[in-house]
């Protein structure tokens, strides 16, 4: 997923609806989303500080407000799960959010990502109607 | 600018269809995301498509785009005929990869079963590695 992905967004709301476990792989294609990176390593910041529960919660808020991507307003989605804004800009401009980040990326391209939402099921990707395919 | 130029490289070519179809955007800012990769290992990506230079300019504009793109504009679509790559009655060309060695020989093709499908840049690097020596 990208989180600066417009078919991403909508997607999201669909994906997290279906009675599935999700596991997700950051695949932020810079050249189409330049803002792309910066929300992948705030959402790995997130996780860094507040676990998975922030990570989750991190990332549905840019999904589901996908307008409001510039620094405030990332500061403002930290404060709001209570995460320490000092460690939060840190973090998010680490190397370990930025190697994870790209690790992930990798392994898309390992699996024949060409494209954001790619989503698996399975380990089969998905090219079709996502609920037929679960 | 054209092919002959890259003689004595090793080229993968990447015929798409259009300059900002939705499709096309996603396979080369994907591309462009480990280009770095790419030519780390000697080797030169190039895209093709039935496009004019104009055109060409503002998709590489627009995503920033580094990779050299040709124009095969006039006699349209004449290189990606050669290729085999020429979408007859569609206008233009299919999602192709083609690897060529130095010496201008074609190692290895993937052509897209159809324009819808977007070729995974994973498909470059292993038909990279299987021909590299001991691959």
């Amino acid at each position: 997923m990208d989180l600066a992905c417009p078919h991403c967004a909508a997607t999201w709301g669909r994906i997290t609806a279906l009675p599935a476990r999700l596991a997700f792989r950051h695949f932020p294609v810079a050249s189409k989303h330049p803002r792309a990176p910066a929300l992948h390593a705030a959402a790995e910041a997130a996780a860094l500080q507040g676990g998975e529960p922030a990570f989750w919660a991190f990332v549905d808020s840019i999904y589901r407000d996908p307008g409001r991507i510039d620094d405030p307003h990332l500061w403002e989605r930290a404060r709001s799960l209570d995460l320490d804004l000092a460690r939060f800009d840190a973090d998010r401009r680490s190397s370990v959010a930025s190697e994870r980040v790209r690790r992930d990326f990798e392994t898309g391209i390992r699996a024949g990502v060409a494209g954001t939402p790619a989503i698996f099921v399975a380990g089969e990707l998905v090219t079709g109607d996502l609920e037929a395919a679960l | 600018m054209s092919l002959a130029d890259f003689r004595g490289r090793t080229v993968v070519l990447v015929f798409y269809p259009l300059d900002f179809s939705p499709a096309c955007t996603d396979q080369l800012s994907v591309y462009q995301e480990v280009l770095p990769q790419i030519e780390d290992a000697g080797v030169t990506l190039i895209g093709i498509s039935v496009d004019s230079s104009w055109a060409h300019r503002a998709f590489r504009k627009q995503l920033g785009l580094t990779m050299t793109l040709l124009s095969d504009f006039e006699p349209k679509g004449e290189v990606t005929r050669a290729y085999g790559a020429y979408l007859e009655g569609v206008g233009h060309g299919n999602r192709s990869l083609v690897l060529i060695d130095p010496d201008g020989v074609v190692r290895w093709v993937h052509e897209s079963p159809t324009p819808a499908e977007i070729p995974g840049a994973n498909l470059i690097f292993d038909a990279l590695a299987a021909l590299a020596p001991g691959g």
